[in-house]
């Protein structure tokens, strides 16, 4: 008795015709039908915020919504973020920080984190602020505080690229690689790290 | 996907009258608007009704009414538009702050209050604020439309004196009397997103330097319903505010609850809370 509905998603700018139960949960319409698997699933009960889309630029959790709740609204995942191949401020921010160790969290820290820089307009959100804003995100990896310091280091106006003109538009292109090497700087790290397991 | 979730129902509705016409259908569906506690028992497969009624698309319930001795929020609206609301923050600061404690902001930005009132848990954030504001809720059915007040609207743990066919629309809090002061204190395992062990929230005022001549103590998770401390009120009510009449109404309190072991906490934890968190209120207004 599965009745299914037609919906047009607005994902990540780009409309996605689907078929699905009403009552599917918008995270596994995301992950299964639009094939974004970008966001996770941690708790599936509004706690661990894995699953955290944008909604009309609110932060939400994508397995407490259904599929029929989510028609005629912009939603956007983590891969909205960067724009082709490169990365948002605060993706890049993420990596120079060591935010991400495991990375289940990842996706919804950056979420959510671009609704706080939205809502703070420039404004470098305090310390307590961006815990606040990310209450609702857990991570059991970084302790927190890298990926405080990396909002905050987003949220600031950019100096070193505006201080140059002719520079400014040399450094988009080589800010690819860098940030490909401190990937890789990051992978081991993340491979030996002892405390994944104990976190599990 | 969870496959339960692929056999259910949903009824959206463009208008309150079609969303109320729904109500009185044979297979009665649950409402459903922001979903943060319906989708948490669905995924947990412990909800097992198959018709739902998607609320969260009425625009009739979306609104905020500022009026000169109170305010009608909308039932659909959500905890993020009350906390920023500005007219709420400035006469209503202990919902506001409610509404900044409810879960986090992906729970804030889609819960709503009717979904708070209606969900009757007897923890529910903003329950003890509407208490201590004297708040009346507005049902409608497709037969009337009626208002509860808030003090009546729960009869029993997590029973509401409404009808099966009634929608909860709206909720009017009275304006405290001038000059009161307010206060909201929850307390749970963590700041952010826990549930409360103990939530509070109260509205006072005396004449200067004299005697208590309005006085609401509200509290959740300290019985099956959200509710009153009546008998601390009274300990209060025409008296000076001293240590003395503080500690009276700490001792009443003792006698307005039997709170309860449960998974959250203890009784003699949240009788101790409770008594701390009414001082916390209590004592910096003694002049």
């Amino acid at each position: 008795m599965s009745t299914r509905v037609r919906l047009s998603l607005n994902v990540n700018g780009r409309r996605y015709a689907v078929q699905v139960p009403p009552m599917k949960r918008l995270l596994d319409v995301l992950r299964e039908d639009c094939g974004l698997t970008g966001s996770k699933e941690g708790c599936g009960e509004g706690e661990c915020g894995a699953c955290s889309v944008l909604m009309n630029g609110a932060s939400v959790c994508s397995c407490l919504v259904s599929a029929a709740q989510a028609e005629g609204v912009k939603i956007v995942t983590v891969e909205g973020l960067a724009k082709g191949k490169t990365l948002s401020r605060l993706q890049q921010s993420f990596i120079d920080h060591g935010a991400a160790q495991c990375g289940i969290c990842t996706p919804g820290m950056l979420i959510t984190s671009v609704e706080l820089l939205e809502r703070s307009r420039g404004r470098v959100p305090s310390d307590p602020e961006v815990r606040e804003a990310l209450a609702g995100n857990l991570c059991r990896c970084t302790g927190y505080q890298k990926i405080v310091d990396a909002v905050r280091a987003a949220a600031k106006p950019v100096v070193r690229r505006a201080a140059a003109k002719p520079a400014a538009r040399r450094a988009a292109p080589r800010r690819a690689k860098p940030a490909v090497a401190r990937r890789k700087a990051v992978a081991p790290r993340r491979k030996t790290a002892p405390r994944r397991k104990a976190a599990r | 996907m969870k496959s339960a979730l692929s056999t259910l129902e949903l009824l959206r509705p463009r208008t309150l009258d079609e969303a109320l016409k729904h109500m009185i259908t044979f297979e009665r569906p649950t409402p459903l608007a922001g979903g943060t506690d319906l989708f948490v028992y669905l995924n947990a497969g412990t909800q097992p009704h198959g018709r739902y009624l998607d609320l969260s698309r009425l625009a009739e319930l979306r609104q905020v009414l500022v009026a000169k001795s109170s305010i009608t929020i909308g039932g659909g609206v959500t905890f993020r538009e009350i906390r920023e609301h500005a007219e709420i923050r400035r006469r209503f600061p202990s919902l506001a702050a409610a509404a900044a404690e409810v879960g986090a902001w992906q729970i804030q930005n889609r819960a709503t209050i009717a979904g708070n009132i209606a969900n009757a848990s007897p923890a529910g954030d903003s329950l003890p604020v509407l208490l201590a504001h004297d708040a009346t809720v507005h049902v409608r059915s497709v037969r009337r439309a009626r208002e509860v007040a808030m003090a009546d609207l729960y009869v029993g743990y997590r029973k509401l004196a409404i009808e099966p066919d009634e929608l909860v629309t709206a909720v009017t809090l009275a304006s405290p009397p001038r000059r009161s002061r307010g206060f909201f204190r929850k307390v749970g395992t963590r700041r952010a997103q826990s549930i409360s062990k103990v939530v509070f929230a109260g509205v006072l005022a005396a004449k200067p330097g004299g005697e208590v001549t309005h006085v609401r103590l509200a509290f959740g998770s300290m019985a099956a319903t959200p509710a009153r401390a009546k008998g601390a009120e009274q300990a209060l009510l025409g008296k000076r505010l001293t240590a003395g009449t503080v500690a009276a109404a700490r001792a009443a309190l003792e006698g307005d609850f039997t709170p309860i072991d449960d998974v959250r906490s203890e009784a003699d934890y949240r009788r101790t809370v409770a008594g701390n968190v009414l001082e916390q209120f209590l004592r910096p207004l003694i002049s």
